[in-house]
């Protein structure tokens, strides 16, 4: 494999890296929000709001129906508007997290609901208040699940990003289409999945080792 | 201990009423609840599940608000405080659970903690208080560990920590020890009697259990059905029990008929050879010191004591023996006519006769 050739990995990783990287970082903090506000907006929760909850929560479900290739193109003005174009890897950036915020949300928020409510109780009675219960019982308790969550949606996140590559965003999943599927050079498409391969399983992995590293819960 | 007066009581309960509002129609968790709890006093509610009991407790700390009547500490409405006062409020009354509740995400050390934390106390002086209740409840070894890796018995030790952390004059116990095996049990009654003691602290605890009730508390209250039936000083509850849900509860702890002789009791012997049953019942309060061995000596040297035994509470003894005795001896005793409750027990009942077996 001469240089150059390699120099075409290198830099479709690095893009990969970069698009998924700053879409993680915008998803996983929006999406987190997003959760504790559906938990703690909900019936008999914290701070019960079930208008908002109801809002919020048909908001999210309308977001996740949509196919990502469609919200890709549908969010072309937003794009624009935001990063400015709608072609490269930065303009991959917004639908990507776009489409990553509400799944994320959703996985969080199992997590949260699962942390036990006699927790909650035992708070209050120690004079928490409702934003030391959010901060020192249902974000800490539910932090395994949620650290667990964010491993599932970056590798759904480098999946999509194949796609991101309709818009010229590049990465790897692009370098797999444009030379594998459309110039039929199948040895490329092959080394490509390898390296989606490694780089999905390192994720899992250290993503496995580091919630289970937080995970208290057993003895 | 008697049932202190409105104006020297810790808490007042004062026509108590809480219903829960169903689609299946309204339950009435609580019906008119009143009573005090004085200064320093241990004091026990108990009940059968669902009788209301959990409930009741939380109306102490407003985990649970009230729909009529109030609730006093020192006087203080607890229904009309606000949000601020409340949480200052629930930093001077300590809760332990059945299940503990600690936090599986933060240590010892943290767990204890985090009431000081939360009240924004110093670091360092969180550190001192930290210290000295881990001491105080023996886990001072344990401050770095995690919950998960604590038997029961110590999670509750660490629940008790947590719950004094702030010097609190109220303890409320939900269950505390319905989760633990006999020993850890003991341990952690003692030591709620023993740090109950040092501090002054007035305890409010729930149970199912009569067994603790008689082994920690000064008073008890029966609750059943979201009612009163029954309240006063544990000794004379054990002694003469009034309310059937109070005997329903005790019947574990009374020395009652075993299976075998209650199958072959009979109302009349028919002339055949056999013994009578007598049960002797000593409430505590006329022979308070106990069962006195001469009284027992009246029935002649062919008593046999059978079952039962005396239980001292807080200096009273009392309980219920089974004896049996030869018709004829027990004929002879009840023609001398020197045994009878005068000189002994409080209650002589016949409960009726065994006869001999043939062989």
């Amino acid at each position: 494999m001469s240089l150059p050739a390699l120099n075409k990995y290198v830099e479709a990783f690095i893009e990969t890296l970069l698009m998924v990287g700053s879409s993680a970082v915008i998803a996983i903090s929006v999406g987190l929000s997003l959760a504790i506000i559906l938990t703690v907006t909900a019936k008999s929760n914290l701070y019960p709001k079930p208008r908002l909850h109801r809002a919020l929560s048909v908001t999210v479900n309308v977001f996740r129906a949509v196919p990502f290739i469609i919200m890709l193109v549908a969010l072309l003005p937003v794009t624009r508007l935001l990063v400015g174009t709608t072609l490269g890897t930065w303009a991959a950036v917004v639908p990507l997290s776009v489409n990553l915020i509400p799944f994320y949300a959703r996985i969080a928020q199992v997590s949260l609901n699962e942390v036990d409510p006699n927790l909650i109780e035992a708070a209050r009675a120690m004079g928490c208040r409702r934003w030391h219960i959010v901060r020192h019982v249902l974000l800490p308790e539910a932090w395994p699940g949620i650290v667990g969550g964010m491993t599932v949606s970056i590798i759904a996140m480098i999946n999509a990003s194949a796609m991101a590559g309709a818009v010229g965003a590049g990465g790897l999943g692009d370098l797999a289409i444009r030379y594998g599927y459309e110039r039929y050079e199948t040895q490329v498409m092959f080394e490509v999945i390898v390296i989606l391969i490694a780089l999905v399983s390192i994720i899992q992995v250290v993503g496995e080792k580091l919630s289970q590293r937080l995970d208290h819960r057993h003895a | 201990m008697p049932e202190p007066g409105i104006d020297q009581a810790h808490l007042v309960f004062a026509g108590v009423v809480k219903q829960y509002r169903l689609q299946t129609g309204t339950v009435h968790a609580l019906r008119d609840v009143s009573f005090t709890v004085g200064h320093g006093e241990i004091f026990g509610i108990i009940g059968r599940s669902g009788a209301g009991k959990s409930t009741l407790l939380r109306t102490i700390n407003a985990l649970e608000k009230t729909d009529a009547g109030s609730v006093l500490i020192n006087g203080i409405d607890v229904g009309s405080l606000d949000e601020d006062a409340l949480v200052k409020l629930r930093r001077r009354i300590g809760m332990i659970f059945q299940h503990f509740n600690l936090l599986s995400s933060k240590t010892v050390r943290d767990n204890v903690g985090l009431p000081l934390r939360v009240a924004g106390v110093a670091p360092h002086r969180i550190r001192e208080r930290v210290d000295s209740l881990l001491d105080l409840v023996g886990l001072r070894d344990k401050a770095d560990v995690y919950p998960a890796k604590l038997s029961g018995g110590q999670k509750q030790r660490v629940g008790i920590a947590r719950a004094l952390v702030h010097e609190p004059g109220i303890l409320l116990c939900d269950e505390a020890t319905s989760a633990l095996d006999p020993e850890s049990t003991q341990s952690i009654l003692a030591l709620l009697r023993d740090i109950s003691r040092k501090m002054g602290l007035t305890v409010v605890l729930i149970t199912h259990d009569m067994a603790v009730i008689r082994e920690i508390c000064d008073r008890v209250l029966v609750l059943d059905q979201g009612q009163v039936v029954e309240k006063g000083e544990v000794w004379r509850v054990f002694g003469d029990p009034q309310a059937a849900p109070t005997l329903a509860l005790l019947r574990p702890l009374l020395h009652g008929l075993p299976a075998d002789l209650a199958a072959q009791l009979v109302d009349d012997l028919q002339g055949k050879p056999g013994y009578a049953l007598l049960s002797l019942r000593f409430n505590g309060v006329t022979h308070a010191q106990g069962v006195n061995l001469q009284f027992l000596a009246l029935l002649g040297p062919q008593a046999t004591l059978i079952h039962g035994g005396i239980d001292r509470i807080r200096g009273h003894g009392q309980g219920n023996l089974l004896v049996s005795l030869p018709l004829a001896a027990w004929q002879n005793v009840k023609d001398q006519g020197v045994f009878s409750h005068r000189h002994g027990a409080d209650f002589i009942e016949v409960l009726g006769y065994v006869p001999t077996r043939v062989e």
